[in-house]
């Protein structure tokens, strides 16, 4: 579990998080959503020590990130799996090789029992025929699944994820959509993942943390979203024209359901 | 202030190259691959280059000894002077800026670029030492890149001065062997070791704390070329004040 306690960032005088507190519960996928500019990404890297915050607090199973001394840190860190934007392959690394960067750096096993448990990760992330290849000759797709591996490798408690879906067609985004969400329950994983992508938000949003010009604005689940007449989540959730349909189609059942309740009481 | 500051932080940056070391397996591998590109790649051209201007230096001489009272041994005396002095310390280290340290910045700015740092500084490796410390190490190898260079400078111009009928062998020979200085060897070697430091932190920083996209690689690998350029320059005539006179 990750607790956010009201977490204030500044760059050159100019505040990009206000004051955001919430609640990262274990197992489930966390989404942080917003348009660009709302502090999205520098929450983010908060949580992940890249940024230190000018004041508030952030716990990891009730540990502040602050008081850790080097060596906790550095545990937390191998604790910690990362997928990024743009995948962040190492570019003169093979496939399997970038998966078993990780546990080369921080295990003591053998070089046969490291390339197993990454051929164990790469077939769970479904990558087949790739492992002798360099990220540059392999698809979208295929890198953010080489991503998820290397991210899920060491059995991380804590998995992050930075619009895991950004430039993927929507049926491969909804396949990596999933797959995230399959490894967070399958590993008991504390997932925070950062979108602006409304089919994730539809697909896997156990816990929705809404920003708006850097204050959290809304929070709940995602059937809540639909419920929701919060302005800026509104504007912000339904401004396609899909997604306005979406929801009158779930209200409208909604209540056809609630009547329906009601005659047969 | 702004230099200040930026002065500040590169020696932070050397302060944290020698923190917490990366796995020796894994260090041995990237110093090995950073020997093989920034040293053994760099033969080349530096043996090209070596050959050529010490035939150019020796041909200069030659021409500007109209005075027959002049020995011809000077040709050979100028050519060991000025390419054990200052050819191949200085000269080779600025086109090694150029080459080694426009591959640094770039290599280490993309990877600033394309996230592949802050990915290593998540799974917890002190990127500074990760990155940087193996660089350091491959070019603490560069005073045997100068020593082929000063071997190669001498023999163009011997080949040159031979062979283009300004002297004889045996007074090119003559020549670089008058009033041979030992000491003239160590300091070139001194400026070596520091410029070779420089060649492997200053673009290094450069590359480290590039913000930006694709465009700022390029204009971080300028930047940095001009920096180590003139960081040696004025190396050079710090350690040359302090050794030689």
């Amino acid at each position: 579990m990750i607790e956010v306690q009201n977490i204030i960032k500044s760059f050159d005088g100019t505040e990009v998080l206000k004051g955001i507190s919430t609640v990262f519960e274990k197992g489930k996928t966390n989404l942080i959503i917003g348009q660009s500019g709302s502090g999205k990404t520098v929450f983010l890297k908060c949580l992940l020590g890249l940024f230190e915050a000018d004041s508030g607090k952030i716990l990891f199973e009730g540990k502040r990130l602050k008081k850790m001394t080097v060596k906790e840190r550095s545990i937390l860190r191998q604790e910690m799996g990362m997928v990024f934007q743009g995948s962040a392959l190492f570019d003169s690394m093979t496939v399997e090789e970038n998966i078993m960067f990780p546990m080369q750096m921080f295990t003591q096993k053998t070089d046969d029992e490291i390339r197993d448990r990454a051929n164990q990760v790469i077939k769970r992330v479904n990558l087949i025929k790739a492992n002798e290849k360099f990220p540059d000759e392999i698809s979208g797709g295929m890198k953010k699944r080489v991503a998820i591996a290397r991210a899920i490798v060491m059995n991380p408690k804590y998995l992050f994820c930075d619009e895991p879906n950004s430039g993927l067609d929507p049926k491969t985004a909804i396949l990596i959509d999933n797959l995230i969400q399959e490894i967070t329950a399958e590993y008991g994983i504390t997932t925070v993942i950062n979108t602006h992508d409304m089919n994730s938000v539809m697909e896997i949003g156990e816990k929705i943390v809404f920003l708006k010009d850097g204050i959290k604005s809304w929070e709940g689940t995602k059937e809540e979203i639909f419920n929701t007449y919060n302005e800026a989540v509104t504007n912000f959730v339904y401004s396609s024209n899909l997604f306005k349909k979406v929801r009158e189609v779930y209200l409208k059942d909604e209540r056809e359901e609630e009547d329906t309740g009601t005659t047969s009481a | 202030m702004k230099i200040l500051s930026k002065i500040g932080k590169y020696f932070l940056m050397l302060k944290s190259i020698f923190g917490k070391f990366t796995k020796w397996k894994i260090l041995k591998q990237l110093i090995l691959k950073d020997i093989d590109t920034l040293i053994i790649g760099s033969l080349g051209i530096v043996s090209f280059i070596s050959f050529f201007v010490g035939g150019v230096v020796a041909i200069q001489t030659a021409l500007n000894l109209e005075n027959p009272l002049l020995p011809k041994n000077l040709i050979g005396f100028a050519t060991r002077q000025s390419v054990i002095l200052e050819f191949a310390p200085t000269f080779i280290s600025v086109i090694m800026a150029g080459k080694v340290g426009s591959y640094i910045t770039s290599s280490i700015g993309t990877m600033r670029v394309t996230e592949q740092i802050d990915a290593l500084e998540v799974m917890g490796i002190n990127t500074y030492n990760y990155l940087i410390f193996p660089k350091i190490i491959a070019l603490s190898l560069y005073p045997l890149v100068i020593c082929i260079s000063m071997f190669l400078g001498v023999f163009g111009g011997y080949i040159a001065c031979v062979y283009g009928g300004f002297s004889s062998s045996a007074e090119f020979i003559e020549g670089i062997q008058m009033d041979f200085i030992s000491f003239h060897i160590t300091y070139a070697f001194i400026k070596t070791a520091f410029f070779s430091f420089v060649l492997a932190t200053i673009p290094s920083y450069h590359g480290y704390f590039m913000t930006g996209g694709a465009l700022e690689v390029g204009k971080a690998s300028t930047v940095s070329f001009v920096w180590t350029s003139v960081v040696i320059i004025l190396l050079n005539y710090l350690i040359t004040q302090m050794l030689l006179t």
